[in-house]
């Protein structure tokens, strides 16, 4: 109160021409500011945006509608929705109880369990993709067994689901975790009260406040399956209609035919806004249900 | 009739409660936050596990550590109204009040009539399609108590069911809350911080402290409990209170 009596004080015993400097300096500090900001938002926008719009650029249509009925394309994509499918199928059977347990009870160990579950983030695909060798390859401590049998794993189809399946396993439990997390305890015991079971209360009042959260994780492990390349080179090869998908399509094409690279390429963004466009549905879901 | 004996030990202190309610007979609990209420009433719904000791509802065990006997609390037939009410936010008011008619595995047709009476009862049965996140405060305590009541429980467990509402909807809901319990002629436990509850909704009350009950009595005698512990909260009791 004080101090900004002192200023007005000041205001008053500045000459007219004084107070209008001081004005224009502080308007002038505040638009050099915004416009630094956005200067430096354009940028970054740009930075990102000018690489997937030099894709479509860059693609003659003709050449692009051309490239969509070649065969490797054909085959990539078939192979990619094929093995994403049955990876997102693996990754939602195994990591929803997981997940739960994970959420709701504390078990010895459970640090190290959960520490080791977040692993495949953080660890480089190319590692994963050796680990996966070093362990169901024919020589490896699990492979060795299975191939006395007679099944091999290392370079077939099943191979690029394994390395999907440890890469992008992590992005849905994190958020099926989350979201159990996020059910209140006390809707469980209101339940078990009501005389439900702990499976009835499941999959009649838990798993139906989750949903969103986890079809949310369910579609970004999806697109991380879908974008897989590193594990699923080292682990599965890279054989055309068999483990070659999308993205290792656009590899092998590069040092080709570039016109099917940059199809395949224009693909997964489209995929991938896709994606994102969903999860942010879904997410606005999850907040207004949460809001409510 | 409810019988307690239990033991638990809680993080700071011990619970130490024995108790009895009889049939028809309304208990208010009250107690400073944290004395171990809600505690206690999760510990009779079975949904936490006392150390030891032993809780009997009508001469059946339901706790008893000496004959090792735990009854999980799907099977208790205990109706339990929680403070935050719990109504499942993803079901209509009809599907929360028929979940614990579900659960029991009734005919569809049987569902159907007792949901329907139980709702007209409570004055709901406009709102049957609501979403339960999508009613009012004091709609959600009647469909919490609706949906508590309608498995026809041996008895009553209510979490501060009034404090989620403001002052004028709590006067009017005490009277109904006590004509309802009432009607049940079931033991009822409330939980309360209100002392106009105590003194407009319960037959007897028990003050936690700790852990331990205190103080016991009438309902009507909790005003002479003012030199004790709760002498602040009596303090707050408007004279004229009716409910």
């Amino acid at each position: 109160m004080a101090s900004n009596r002192t200023k007005l004080n000041y205001l008053s015993k500045l000459p007219n021409r004084g107070r209008e400097t001081l004005g224009i300096s502080t308007r002038a500090r505040e638009m050099a500011l915004k416009t630094a900001l956005g200067l430096m938002l354009i940028l970054a926008l740009a930075f990102i945006a000018l690489p997937v719009a030099s894709l479509f650029l860059k693609s003659p249509l003709d050449a692009t509608i051309r490239s969509m009925q070649d065969p490797v394309v054909i085959d990539a994509l078939r192979l990619s929705l094929v093995t994403s499918t049955l990876t997102i199928l693996v990754v939602v059977l195994m990591g929803t109880p997981i997940a739960y347990v994970n959420a709701r009870f504390q078990y010895p160990g459970k640090e190290i369990a959960d520490s080791l579950i977040d692993l495949p983030v953080i660890m480089p695909p190319a590692v994963a993709g050796i680990a996966l060798l070093m362990a169901f390859g024919r020589m490896g401590i699990l492979g060795h067994y299975l191939n006395a049998f007679g099944f091999s794993v290392a370079f077939t189809t099943l191979a690029v689901v394994m390395a999907q399946v440890f890469v992008s396993s992590p992005f849905f439990i994190r958020q099926a975790k989350t979201s159990f997390e996020d059910v209140d305890m006390a809707f469980e015991n209101a339940a078990r009260t009501l005389g439900a079971s702990r499976f009835y209360t499941f999959f009649h009042v838990i798993l139906p406040m989750a949903l969103n959260g986890l079809v949310s994780g369910a579609i970004m492990a999806f697109a991380r399956s879908l974008g897989e390349f590193g594990a699923t080179i080292m682990f599965a090869g890279n054989f055309e209609g068999r483990t070659q998908t999308m993205p290792l399509a656009i590899y092998t094409a590069m040092q080709g035919d570039l016109d099917v690279s940059l199809c395949l390429a224009m693909i997964l963004v489209a995929i991938s806004f896709l994606v994102i466009a969903l999860v942010k549905m879904l997410t606005r879901r999850v907040h207004k249900n949460a809001g409510s | 009739m409810l019988e307690v004996d239990i033991k638990k030990r809680l993080r700071d202190f011990h619970l130490e409660v024995k108790l009895g309610v009889a049939e028809g007979e309304i208990l208010m609990l009250v107690g400073d936050n944290g004395c171990g209420k809600t505690t206690l009433l999760n510990l009779v719904a079975g949904l936490q596990t006392p150390d030891k000791g032993r809780i009997a509802l009508d001469g059946r065990p339901l706790f008893d550590s000496s004959l090792k006997v735990n009854v999980a609390p799907e099977t208790r037939n205990i109706g339990y109204v929680f403070q935050s009410y719990a109504l499942f936010p993803h079901m209509s008011v009809f599907d929360n009040v028929a979940f614990g008619l579900c659960t029991r595995k009734l005919s569809r047709k049987e569902i159907d009539y007792r949901v329907k009476d139980r709702l007209e009862a409570a004055g709901l049965w406009e709102i049957r399609n609501a979403k339960a996140v999508n009613i009012s405060g004091g709609q959600k305590q009647r469909v919490a108590l609706a949906r508590a009541l309608i498995i026809e429980p041996g008895l009553l467990l209510l979490d501060e069911p009034l404090s989620a509402l403001d002052v004028r909807a709590q006067a009017a809901m005490r009277r109904n809350l006590r004509e309802t319990i009432h009607a049940c002629n079931v033991p009822s436990i409330i939980v309360t911080h209100d002392l106009r509850d105590v003194a407009c909704i319960g037959d007897r009350a028990c003050l936690l402290e700790r852990g331990l009950i205190v103080l016991s009595g009438g309902a009507d005698e909790v005003m002479s409990w003012g030199a004790g512990p709760l002498s602040s909260e009596i303090g707050r009791v408007p004279k004229s209170s009716s409910g």
